[in-house]
């Protein structure tokens, strides 16, 4: 299978698309410093580098998203300005966004009309999409409503959408971070099929593993600069870690391998949420024991009830049976976000910007935050303590190597992994028993999230229980103990990571919990892919 | 050419301080261009406005007169605003705060204790509280949008005057003019200074800066800024957003009902027909541009009891009419709306002409 997936890097392709000396300023940063990339026809090109690289801007730009403060773009040797999305998929460059832009109310085919020539009817337009995808191994029913389907189904719309164009380069924006590893693979086929036809795809991606197994060319990127090209086939992951970085990535410490067991500090009993609102997600039955000196990792496709859970451990969502969540032995089910820190938990939500900080506050302001209630001396007499709020940003900002351009800045001009990193501290500094924490490392560099994940380590080390809920299968088995998956808000049994395999993850993940469920429907999924 | 919107890390310091003077200055303009366009020369007609009634002191003491509602009602305001809830009904408080207010003198005008005063500002005050609760009540129970129960109310309580001074509240010695008794010296605000001044102006300054306080010092003021600014982490840190709103119309409402009970007593001695020039949605406009923060709500509260004085000036002096009182005024919140911008973006002119023919070849 993977030998028939890889052809080798493709030299004798004509050159597609040429961007020179692509330069782009926000502000005092360079997203993009003198860029330079080419993309020949029908190769798989791999865009690399860490979260800020400048990955995103350069495809922004060349899909005409962005103007360029400078520099050209060369399409088929003549060049060319892509003034708006418009003009480049004119030129023939189709763009799946991460995030995807569909109307959940609408249906398949309504949502990809939106994006075609009015001329076109329905009915001639859905069999197209019938053709096409079939064609390409993506089954679609055009009738189906949008919010019914799963995350997978929804960025096969998007692709399906985009080949309907009949574009000469597609770009893909991180695409397997919504998809189970089974559906990655059908995706790969896919991908693969089109190269072959001579469509050229730019594939972005931090998940070396993937890019080492598709892609026939890379281009690496690091603070806004282009380091190199290489054939991702010849490296290895650690060797494509080092170019994006610039350093060996830490390796993480896991201390003791027999985790001590203590008691049980986090206990969910039968809770269940009904969904809010009609796109929201049914919590169901969720049963958990967390004990003390343990990690336990919550795996999972976005949006299938991640939130939820994190939101009705914290206390932002109360339920009706107290017992349903005890912490640290005490029934919580009803008590607020405060009461529940004062038993010692502490919440790190997935939103830093937004929901975990206020991005307008100054950062000892964000300290009050989550901790006026704990921390006593914060508040005296309904009046804050703006100096001790300070002495305490400064302690974490220093130990947790959070990086700022001043003393006390505003959260919203700090990066994304200072940020998390200062949010992560701010709950660690407490030293908490019990601690939540969501996607504690999503669009972190990895630097911080090396630091993150060995405090996160040495919190657990240190007697408390850490539940981490996460989408990032290598960050779940580098520090977890027991693994459970969560899909559709049904959370499966926490079993012990070593007995977890990356294939039963994705099953689960896939929402196929019972075993014999879960062969047939691999049977089944492989008679379709056939 | 075009304008490139470039979004700062961080609020600018000194952009908060100086956009509301950019906005003045352009309003200037604006207006002068207003006043060649009517035919007047814009020199005259701005000294008319804004110097000439600077140079009396009958006129000053005037000033403040208009100030302290418009300061008063602002100041409530900024805290409504700052929590995100949207209190357009001031003015209705206002006239409520003046109803109640008004009924010892007006029915039980015998009660001459130095009690009544106390009294008479408490019931004000609740009087306006009651009416901000019942936007407030519809927001938390039903989501009711806020901006427009609260403008709906202003014409009720209008009405609701209305109907009082020309039915059960008409002085009966009034000649069958449509205006309450004339209040009892009991009934009257302290004076302070020669003219119409009286102790509404201190209620202001006190209100000014108790505010100011809890809003930089205290939990409370913390927690109306987070629920403000972003309602999702004020929940995280366990403050109920209900709460904030019910904070936010109280305050406020209780506030311009103070001003309208303090207007009535301290001003006008009786309840007439029209109480206010359009006090409650000026403040509106003050609110905004002292940057919802007391301290700069005193100095805008100045800036547009100005406004009101020299319009009347302007009326005498060059036969202007008072409606330019009113454009002034919308010019000024429009501009200083349109400056908060600045405060975190910064922009530049850009070209695209090079952009537009490199497209032209395409």
């Amino acid at each position: 299978m993977e030998n028939e997936q890889r052809s080798g890097p493709v030299t004798e392709g004509e050159d597609l698309i040429k961007a020179k000396g692509i330069t782009k300023r926000f502000g005092d940063i360079l997203a993009n410093n003198n860029v330079d990339l080419v993309i020949r026809q029908g190769e798989i090109h791999a865009l690399l580098g860490e979260n800020g690289a400048g990955k995103s801007t350069l495809v922004k730009i060349l899909y005409g998203v962005l103007e360029p403060g400078a520099g050209e773009i060369l399409w088929k040797g003549k060049r060319v300005s892509i003034p708006n999305p418009a003009t480049a998929r004119k030129l023939g460059v189709g763009m799946v966004f991460q995030h995807f832009s569909l109307f959940e109310a609408l249906s398949v085919v309504e949502n990809i009309a939106l994006a075609m020539p009015k001329s076109e009817k329905i009915k001639a337009l859905s069999k197209r999409i019938t053709e096409v995808s079939q064609k390409y191994g993506l089954p679609l029913d055009p009738a189906a409503l949008v919010a019914d389907l799963p995350v997978g189904i929804r960025q096969r719309i998007e692709i399906v959408r985009c080949l309907l164009q009949n574009p000469s380069l597609i770009i893909m924006d991180e695409p397997t971070s919504v998809l189970t590893p089974q559906e990655a693979d059908q995706l790969f086929v896919t991908l693969q099929r089109l190269a072959s036809e001579g469509c050229a795809i730019l594939y972005i991606s931090h998940r070396l593993e993937e890019v080492k197994k598709i892609c026939h060319n890379a281009t690496i990127m690091r603070h806004g600069r282009v380091m190199g090209g290489c054939d991702p086939a010849v490296e290895t992951p650690a060797s494509l870690a080092r170019m994006m970085v610039g350093s060996d990535v830490h390796d993480i410490s896991t201390g003791a391998t027999e985790v001590r067991q203590g008691d049980v500090m986090l206990r969910l009993r039968n809770l269940s949420i009904p969904s809010d609102g009609a796109f929201g997600i049914e919590l169901k039955d969720v049963n958990l024991d967390l004990r003390g000196g343990e990690i336990v990792a919550v795996a999972g496709i976005a949006a299938n009830g991640q939130s939820e859970l994190f939101d009705a451990i914290s206390g932002e969502t109360q339920v009706r049976d107290a017992y349903a969540v005890e912490i640290c032995g005490v029934p919580v089910g009803k008590r607020k976000v405060n009461d529940r820190r004062l038993l010692g938990a502490a919440f790190v939500p997935e939103e830093r910007l937004g929901h975990g900080a206020v991005p307008g506050f100054v950062l000892s302001e964000n300290i009050l935050l989550t901790r006026y209630k704990t921390e006593p001396s914060l508040i005296r007499h309904g009046m804050l303590n703006q100096k001790l709020a300070t002495e305490i940003e400064k302690r974490i900002t220093v130990s947790y190597d959070v990086r700022m351009s001043h003393e006390n800045p505003e959260a919203r001009s700090l990066s994304g992994g200072n940020l998390q990193k200062f949010v992560v501290g701010r709950e660690l500094d407490r030293v908490p028993k019990v601690l939540v924490i969501n996607q504690p490392t999503w669009g972190v560099d990895a630097g911080a999230a090396a630091l993150i994940r060995q405090a996160i380590i040495d919190l657990a080390r240190g007697g408390s229980a850490v539940l981490v809920i996460s989408q990032d299968l290598d960050e779940i088995y580098e520090i977890s103990d027991r693994i459970a998956v969560i899909a559709r808000g049904d959370l499966s049994m926490a079993e012990p990571a070593s007995a977890m395999t990356r294939e039963k993850v994705g099953l689960l993940m896939a929402g196929m919990g019972e075993s014999k469920s879960a062969s047939m429907a691999l049977n089944a999924g492989e008679t379709h892919a056939h | 050419m075009r304008i490139e919107l470039e979004k700062r890390a961080e609020h600018s310091q000194l952009m908060s301080v100086v956009s509301p003077l950019i906005a003045i200055g352009l309003t200037l303009v604006c207006g002068s261009i207003l006043f060649i366009s009517m035919g007047y020369n814009p020199t005259d007609a701005l000294y008319a406005y804004f110097i000439e009634p600077l140079t009396t002191r009958w006129s000053i003491e005037e000033l403040l007169v208009k100030a302290g509602p418009l300061v008063l009602i602002a100041v409530g305001l900024s805290v409504c605003f700052l929590s995100n809830s949207w209190n357009i009904g001031a003015e209705g408080q206002f006239t409520m705060g003046a109803l109640a207010g008004s009924v010892i003198p007006v029915l039980f005008h015998d009660f001459t204790s130095p009690l009544a005063l106390p009294v008479m500002v408490l019931m004000g005050a609740l009087g306006g509280m009651a009416w901000a609760s019942v936007p407030a009540f519809l927001k938390v129970r039903f989501g009711t949008n806020e901006i427009l129960t609260s403008l709906m109310l202003v014409y009720i309580a209008q009405y609701i005057l209305d109907f009082l001074v020309r039915g059960p509240w008409r002085d009966p010695e009034g000649f069958n003019f449509p205006e309450s008794r004339i209040f009892d010296a009991a009934h009257v605000l302290p004076k302070i200074g020669e003219g119409r001044l009286h102790i509404g102006m201190i209620f202001a300054i006190l209100a000014v800066l108790v505010v100011w306080w809890m809003l930089s010092r205290t939990l409370k003021g913390f927690e109306i800024k987070v629920m403000g600014e972003t309602p999702r982490a004020g929940r995280f840190a366990g403050f109920s957003s209900n709460g904030v709103v019910w904070f936010g119309f109280l305050v406020s409402g209780g506030l311009a009902g103070l001003a309208g009970m303090a207007e009535v007593s301290g001003s006008i001695e009786q309840l007439t027909p029209v109480i206010s020039p359009g006090y409650g949605f000026t403040a509106i406009i003050v609110a905004f541009l002292g940057r919802l923060n007391p301290i700069g709500i005193l100095f805008a509260g100045l800036l547009l009891g100005l406004s009101y004085i020299g319009g009347e000036t302007a009326q005498v002096s060059l036969g202007l009419t008072d409606k330019v009182t009113r454009v002034f005024q919308g010019m000024l919140l429009f501009f200083v709306l349109a400056c908060d911008a600045l405060i975190l973006y910064s922009f530049r002119f850009a070209s695209s002409a090079k952009s537009m023919k490199e497209a032209g070849n395409v």
